[in-house]
């Protein structure tokens, strides 16, 4: 926003849009159209689905085209600020309590339905009568060793090489934050760059890992709960890995056209609030996914 | 600026004209889409209720009559589903759009575009789901709660209806999301969270609640789809996972859900009974504390819903005290509601009449929740009608009572007309005589050994299910007056026109503004004695 925040006590009421119900139309779209794909109806689904994403993308693109140009004339008031704030604030807290089911999922099977399997506790009937001869270990497919065979992804490999990408990533997106704060542009556009760079190392090892199991490996989303945790939890980490790339990209566009201000530029925030979440749940999952 | 005289600045060139179109499919005006919510939850309970018929057409008489085993199961799954998630949660969501900016003085909620986005979500979203219906093999028939590996052998509605909840909750958090930025950030100069009317106090944290445990549900049923379509093995033993598991983590998700559909509904109560009884709310800030305090404990309660799965001991002891903690702070409510009552000037307006139910009958089902959270009683209790009994006492006389009570409570102020008192009476009482006819003898039922969702039944029965399904019958029938009431009040049959202060007793911000209330309110900042305030003056 370029001009001064307008008086706080000005109630800013936005004018209607078209863009919400666009968007209900293309979720609407997109996931009766994967239903249907899921169910083997190709020649309903495909064009649903892609209709659907295509609508989605186009419902962001005016949306955010719409706020922006709002913000950047200069009519939101403090109080929206605040708003958006608590948006993105509690959207993030809606994320991590969406990690929180996997996690509990992982926490659940490795402390409690794998040692209640090999007969540890209240599983001792059980493991006598319907898995005989299994015994509870960490990582496993399961007493029926369901998908076969796999073997295992080292932690002090390439995850260790992300874990590091990603903290540095933490570290020059803030860089670009200060230089933002103290309005050198050409700093910010250097390490919101290099972010984005780090970013996308990160997704390119993340890639090669997921070949590597797939086709060296045989570790798959099939290997019992163990390839079920991992495919899980580092696949969706990954979706937000690209949706946080994604973002970062066109906040370094905006920082190209000059939509920030020093002191105002939620936007940018927003952005790395956003990546800083999904730099925090990599820790959380390199520790209980790859190391313990 | 130092200036008193703040204007709302509206960013558009036909607010004051807007079409048709524009107002109620793009609009971002928190009346217009309250109406929406409401009506659309209307609609739900309508179709959830003709569903309930068909359960009870069935029930009517041992043996099968009406509809297939198959089809009996459909109906008691979506049923569940069209109630939860289309019509309460949806019509509190209504109410809190109508009447928080009212109560807290703002000129709109938060974010109005995403609020029109989090209600145009959820009609696409029953368009899938109940679609479901017609599709071959038909709906969901596992139960609302979609249990692993029951839900994962059904047909092709699974991964429909799995993404028609995804939609629904992504709605309930938007909705949520925007809650909360209303509350904290559009309250009027002056009004301190806690001399904030109730209301908005349960919805706050009610909202908190949402956005705690929908992102859980979705991932529970995300992994449902990926167990049944990706080869996962979360709720697969031979995986080495855990169909139990599926259990915790959609309680985690169900025991707050509950909360979520209460706890709006004790703030609705807590508006009406003080405007009829013509005296503060009795202990306001212990019904703000009791209110966190029940979200609080809603989240380590959940495992009570699976007492028989085989838990270790200290698992079921833990989850048996803890349910039972809930009492307290319940009690507390219940109590200050009655205080609120002792020694007031109470009138038998309709709002009050179902607002008292609300507490007699609510309270009802609370003690037999009571009785389930007993470890060894619910080995008894599990899965009968006692259950059945026991949560359509909480949600039926509990929160669709609510609603109905804040729906003729507010209806005067929606409309600008006083509805038709004489038929809400009516309403009130059929509905009040036939609901306990429908659901007291279930408790009976349960006691007894009649597990629940079955289309059949040992003939030992049949007396009890036919006064339930005769109150069913009733209880049904009876909301289409209530369907007629608000039509006729919304198109001013009575003639009778109200003034700003509908209720003689009422209290609070949104009896200041015009009725109908205009359809832009407190575009400047109001300014307000504490007095006035829905609980009184609070500094004493």
């Amino acid at each position: 926003m370029a001009n001064p925040a307008p008086d706080p006590g000005i109630y800013y009421v936005p004018h209607s849009s078209k863009w919400p119900l666009v968007g209900s139309i293309g979720l609407f779209l997109m996931l009766a159209g994967f239903a249907n794909l899921m169910n083997g109806n190709k020649t309903l689904g495909m064009p649903m689905t892609f209709a659907g994403i295509a609508v989605i993308l186009v419902m962001f693109w005016g949306w955010f085209r719409n706020v922006i140009s709002e913000s950047v004339r200069g009519l939101y008031n403090r109080q929206v600020d605040f708003s958006f704030r608590m948006g993105m604030i509690w959207f993030i807290f809606s994320e991590i309590m969406f990690f929180a089911a996997f996690f509990g999922a992982l926490f659940y099977a490795r402390v409690l339905s794998v040692p209640w399997l090999g007969g540890i506790g209240d599983g001792e009937l059980t493991n006598i009568y319907i898995w005989s001869g299994f015994e509870a270990a960490w990582p496993t497919s399961g007493p029926e060793q369901v998908g076969g065979e796999y073997g295992l992804i080292g932690a002090w490999g390439i995850p260790l090489l992300n874990t590091m990408l990603l903290l540095a990533s933490g570290v020059t997106l803030t860089i670009a934050h200060h230089a933002l704060k103290a309005g050198q542009r050409t700093q910010v556009l250097i390490w919101l760059g290099a972010t984005i760079a780090l970013g996308a190392i990160f997704l390119y090892f993340q890639m090669y890992e997921y070949v590597h199991a797939y086709r060296d490996l045989n570790l798959t989303l099939g290997s019992g709960v163990y390839g079920s945790t991992f495919f899980m939890l580092t696949g969706f980490h990954g979706v937000h890995v690209t949706l946080g790339t994604i973002m970062l990209i066109v906040i370094w566009f905006r920082c190209l056209k000059g939509h920030f201000s020093k002191d105002d530029h939620f936007g940018f925030e927003a952005v790395a609030w956003y990546w800083h979440f999904v730099d925090v749940v990599w820790l959380i999952l390199f520790i209980f996914v790859y190391v313990l | 600026m130092a200036t008193d005289t703040a204007t709302t600045v509206h960013d558009d060139g036909h607010e004051h004209a807007p079409s048709f179109i524009d107002r109620w499919f793009f609009g971002t005006n928190h009346k217009d889409i309250g109406t929406l919510y409401l009506l659309f939850s209307l609609a739900m309970f309508l179709i959830g209720g003709a569903m309930a018929m068909i359960i009870r057409a069935e029930l009517f008489m041992p043996g099968m009559q009406i509809v297939n085993p198959e089809f009996f199961n459909q109906m008691t799954t979506m049923h569940a589903l069209v109630m939860i998630f289309g019509a309460v949660m949806p019509a509190f969501v209504g109410l809190a759009n109508w009447m928080l900016p009212l109560m807290i003085g703002a000129p709109d909620m938060a974010l109005p575009r995403l609020n029109n986005l989090s209600f145009w979500i959820l009609p696409f979203a029953f368009l899938i789901m109940l679609s479901t219906l017609f599709m071959e093999g038909g709906g969901p028939a596992g139960g609302w709660t979609l249990y692993p590996p029951l839900s994962l052998q059904q047909g092709n509605s699974m991964a429909f209806v799995i993404f028609a909840i995804h939609m629904m909750g992504l709605s309930s958090i938007m909705g949520a999301i925007n809650i909360i930025a209303t509350v904290l950030n559009m309250r009027a100069p002056g009004m301190d969270l806690l001399k904030m009317p109730i209301f908005p106090w349960t919805w706050l944290i009610t909202a908190f609640l949402l956005i705690g445990v929908m992102p859980v549900l979705a991932g529970a049923i995300t992994m449902l789809l990926t167990d049944k379509f990706f080869l996962t093995s979360f709720f697969n033993a031979a995986g080495g996972g855990d169909p139990v598991m599926y259990q915790h983590i959609f309680w985690f998700f169900g025991h707050p859900e509950v909360y979520i559909m209460i706890l709006p509904a004790f703030g609705v109560v807590s508006e009406i009974i003080p405007t009829f009884s013509r005296k503060p709310l009795f202990g306001y800030q212990a019904m703000v504390y009791a209110t966190a305090s029940i979200a609080f404990l809603s989240f380590i309660v959940w495992a009570h819903h699976m007492f028989t799965v085989g838990m270790p001991l200290g698992g079921e002891l833990f989850f048996m005290y803890a349910t039972m903690l809930i009492a307290v702070p319940t009690g507390v409510k219940v109590f200050n509601w009655v205080s609120t009552m002792w020694q007031g000037s109470l009138t038998f307006e309709t709002p009050m009449l179902f607002a008292i139910g609300f507490v007699v009958m609510f309270t009802i089902g609370g003690f037999s929740g009571l009785m389930l959270a007993i470890v060894p009683a619910d080995y008894q209790y599990h899965d009968t009608y006692f259950v059945v009994a026991h949560f359509h006492y909480v949600l039926v006389t509990g929160s669709v009572f609510a609603l109905m009570a804040g729906a003729y409570y507010w209806l005067p102020k929606w409309t600008g007309y006083m509805y038709n008192e004489t038929l809400g009476k009516w309403h009130f009482w059929l509905s009040t005589i036939f609901v306990n006819l429908l659901f007291f003898p279930q408790h009976f039922l349960g006691l007894a050994g009649m597990p629940r969702r079955i289309p059949d039944y040992n003939i030992a029965f049949s007396d009890f299910n036919m006064i339930s399904s005769i109150g069913g019958f009733g209880f049904g029938l009876a909301q289409l007056l209530f369907v007629y009431v608000v039509w006729s009040c919304a198109r001013g049959r009575s003639g009778i026109k109200v003034g700003d202060r509908v209720w003689e007793g009422a209290r609070g911000l949104e009896w200041t503004v015009p009725s109908p209330a205009p359809h832009h309110t407190f575009t400047t900042p109001p300014k307000f004695d504490d007095r006035d305030l829905a609980h009184g003056d609070v500094s004493h």
